[in-house]
């Protein structure tokens, strides 16, 4: 088998277990990285929501925003974890093609 | 978004870079250097102190394809985080651009050369290298990205003094920032990093003089 097989079946695990990532912070109540916070999570902390702040968030919506489907918040650890995975899967096939884009333009004039 | 304007001479540099140094034959790894950079961001670690953080992956994919290279791997995962999650923001792409996919993976890259500079590709020193590149690598960005923070009160507020974006100075900001990063995200990528390594080491040491054939 390729290397660049063997990886790709790497980066598989890593999406099977991504959900990890969301489920060890919710156990231990952990919020955000800082600086990541939403507009509620500001506001609890200050008692305002920055004017600037409210306005630059309000500039893109995203489609699946926070690696989970819009109508799904609040359900159970399985429905959020295979919302999880799912934005995993999107998200590489897309990030995976358009690297792979950009590096077969820049990387055309050797051969 | 002033990172922005900061960000694309170093863009263009990267693709000017790249233009040399990466061969046909490395392109699927700098689709798998920014698969990997995504996913590995979707790991989120809780730190004592009720908020969390992840590992960037970024210097692994220095090491692997070099450090304009891994510039651009890094580079593509964030804009689609932004742009498909909402994750980071679309305003905070060159910001986040600017400490991850180039302080982190220069740093961290040359870290990695001047402790393995000499050693043979299957080496532990390559592996402790790796690893140094790291932990130095997420713990520079991590200073940058506190820095940027805790400047944003000082330069936006209303007339009354609410600030208009981040609420904390660099007193909170700076502190905060690498409190979690040199104690706990620092040694997640260190791990991530050098397992990797090691396991390519395995696989096939010619990997590492000069990148990947």
């Amino acid at each position: 088998m390729t290397l660049t097989r063997k990886l790709w079946i790497g980066i598989g695990v890593l999406i099977v277990l991504s959900p990890l990532g969301l489920i060890v912070p919710d156990y231990f109540k952990a919020g955000p990285a800082w600086g990541e916070w939403g507009m509620d999570e500001v506001q609890k902390m200050t008692g305002y929501v920055p004017k600037g702040f409210q306005r630059l968030s309000a500039l893109w919506k995203a489609p699946l925003e926070g690696y989970a489907f819009q109508g799904w918040e609040g359900k159970d650890p399985f429905s959020t974890s295979f919302a999880y995975i799912i934005s995993a899967i999107a998200g590489i096939a897309i990030i995976a093609v358009v690297a792979f884009l950009i590096g077969r333009v820049l990387a055309k004039e050797h051969e | 978004m002033v990172f922005g304007a900061v960000m694309i001479p170093i863009w263009s540099a990267a693709s000017k870079a790249v233009k040399t140094t990466l061969s046909v034959r490395q392109v699927p790894y700098l689709a798998i250097g920014a698969a990997f950079s995504f996913v590995i961001m979707m790991f989120n670690v809780p730190i004592p102190g009720g908020s969390s953080g992840h590992a960037v992956g970024g210097v692994l994919v220095a090491i692997l394809i070099g450090p304009w290279a891994a510039c651009i791997a890094v580079t593509v995962a964030l804009v689609i985080q932004a742009l498909l999650f909402g994750d980071g923001g679309i305003t905070a792409i060159g910001a986040n651009s600017f400490n991850m996919a180039f302080v982190l993976p220069f740093i961290g890259y040359y870290v990695y050369k001047i402790i393995s500079s000499g050693s043979p590709a299957g080496s532990t020193r390559r592996i402790i290298g790796a690893g140094a590149g790291a932990y130095a690598g997420i713990c520079a960005a991590a200073l940058f990205a506190g820095i940027e923070f805790g400047l944003q009160p000082l330069l936006y507020h209303t007339a009354n003094g609410q600030a208009l974006y981040c609420p904390y100075g660099l007193n909170v900001a700076v502190p905060a920032m690498l409190f979690g990063h040199l104690l706990f995200i620092g040694w997640v990528e260190v791990i991530v990093t050098a397992l990797a390594v090691k396991y390519l080491q395995k696989q096939d040491a010619v990997f590492f003089d000069g990148g990947i054939s």
